[in-house]
């Protein structure tokens, strides 16, 4: 695990999905350094957390490459430059320095740069986290969206929700040691490898797992960050209590803007508005790309968002040396460092 | 044009006339409602969650196993829970009545 430090750079870039990944390489070329900070603890936004296994086969002279090649490939593209990644963490803050613009990450790292390249997506992934009233106040002690220590579920009563992956394969693993396990799922069928399926439903027939089907999660009762029952309900609202001492709920990532939606970039409905020809925003420096920026007949696509990074370093470079003017270069004439 | 009538959280009805063929959720985002709609369409979350008027839900050709994969991460779902992205607009569905989910 990294700690937090300071770090001065010239551009910051919020992101590392493609777009960022990229804009990492047109700022090379005119010889910007970047560090590059990034919620999940992988590179590759979308491409590495949706859908690392599916083929792409609309990027120019790659007929069929998967997402997650796509993500190796430019991982290779970009290393001459050394970028500095800061994973696992999510930009909080954006403030404007003296002459800079400072960053400030989850995990209190802080990064000043001249200007800063927001490739953001649909905003920082993180946990599915049900919308249960109050339950910021049990999160990390009596509700959980990972488990890291099977230990410290042994003898405790637990609550899953879920039917993916995730939660069949933790109800399986944490039978051995749990008092109790209700498992919370809306139908009969679990999205899940059909060999966990199976051993879950043994599971259940042995009466180790008690499967509460077809409920959905509706509310939480404990008293000062402390669990004592699991409120549910079928879709048609009939209501039943789980008494429980922790919630492990696995619904899967979902992107949230957050943070972004207060950095004055004027977002609406999830994306920001940007001069196509710059990609600036309306904070002076601030640059946005790929899926987060928006213009008339904007697309949507990883073409489209390699484009919009070339376009916003060339304007970066206004910013990080407004006092030496950028002659224009090919990559054939240039070459990258190393080669 | 068919016409969609939309509902948000906040109660507010508001008409949409989509193409045939172009989702409701395509229909949504370009009148510029409040709806995350993260993915594109490419079925991969489940932030397009609609409730479906009973009596449309129906009329509707029912949800592809990937499609319910997806509902199970969609939070507040009731018998009608839909992903506006897979409801394709068509002469058949003029009318339809759909209500927006919170966006949080
Ligand atoms: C199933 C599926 C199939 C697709 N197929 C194709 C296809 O065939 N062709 C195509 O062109 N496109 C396709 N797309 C769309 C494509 O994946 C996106 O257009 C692309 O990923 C956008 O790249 P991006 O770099 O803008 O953002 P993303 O890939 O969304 O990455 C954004 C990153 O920013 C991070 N982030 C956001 N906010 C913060 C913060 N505050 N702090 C730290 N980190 C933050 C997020 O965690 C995320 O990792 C598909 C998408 C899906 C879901």
């Amino acid at each position: 695990m990294t700690t937090a430090g300071k770090f001065t750079t010239d551009v910051a870039v919020i992101g590392a999905g493609p777009a960022g990944l990229f804009a990492v390489f047109e700022c090379g070329m005119l010889k910007l350094h970047c560090h590059v900070i990034d919620a999940l603890p992988a590179i590759g936004g979308q491409c590495t957390a949706l859908y690392p296994e599916k083929p792409i086969y609309d990027i120019p002279a790659a007929p069929e490459v998967s997402a997650a090649e796509l993500i190796a490939r430019l991982q290779a593209q970009i290393a001459p430059f050394a970028p500095r990644f800061h994973l696992n963490q999510q930009v909080v803050a954006l403030q404007r320095r003296e002459d800079a613009w400072e960053l400030v990450t989850s995990r209190g790292t802080s990064i000043q740069a001249r200007a800063v390249i927001l490739a953001a997506g649909a905003g920082a992934f993180g946990p599915n986290r049900p919308p249960l009233a109050g339950i910021e106040a049990y999160e990390g002690r009596c509700v959980h969206y990972l488990v890291s220590d099977r230990e410290r579920f042994r003898s405790q009563r637990l609550v899953i929700a879920g039917g993916g992956d995730s939660a069949v394969d933790w109800a399986i693993a944490l039978a051995e040691v749990a008092a109790e396990i209700h498992v919370v799922h809306r139908r009969d069928r679990f999205r899940a490898a059909p060999e966990s399926a199976a051993r879950l439903a043994q599971l259940a027939a042995a009466g180790k797992i008690q499967l509460v089907i077809p409920y959905q999660l509706a509310g939480l009762e404990g008293d000062g960050g402390r669990l004592s029952a699991v409120l549910v309900k079928t879709l048609e609202g009939e209501q039943r209590s789980i008494a429980a001492d922790h919630l492990l709920a696995f619904f899967g990532l979902v992107s949230k803007l957050g943070p972004i939606n207060d950095w004055g970039l004027e977002a609406r409905n999830g994306v920001i508005p940007v001069d196509p020809a710059t990609c600036a925003t309306a904070a002076p420096g601030v640059f946005a790309i790929g899926d987060i920026a928006a213009y008339p007949r904007k697309l949507k696509l990883i073409l489209t968002g390699f484009a919009e990074a070339a376009h916003a370093a060339h304007a970066a470079h206004e910013i990080v040396h407004p006092d030496r003017a950028l002659h224009f270069e090919y990559s054939t004439s240039t070459g990258v460092p190393g080669q | 044009m068919p016409v969609i009538h939309v509902t948000t959280t906040e109660g507010k009805e508001i008409d949409l006339s989509a193409d045939n063929g172009r989702s409701i959720m395509e229909a949504v985002k370009a009148n510029d409602l409040p709806m995350l709609a993260a993915c594109g369409g490419a079925l991969a979350c489940a932030t397009c969650h609609v409730v479906v008027d009973p009596d449309w839900y129906e009329r509707l050709q029912p949800p592809s196993e990937d499609e319910e994969d997806l509902l199970d991460t969609a939070h507040g779902l009731t018998p009608t829970s839909r992903l506006a992205c897979q409801i394709l607009m068509s002469d058949d569905l003029d009318g339809i009545r759909v209500t927006l989910t919170p966006m949080d």
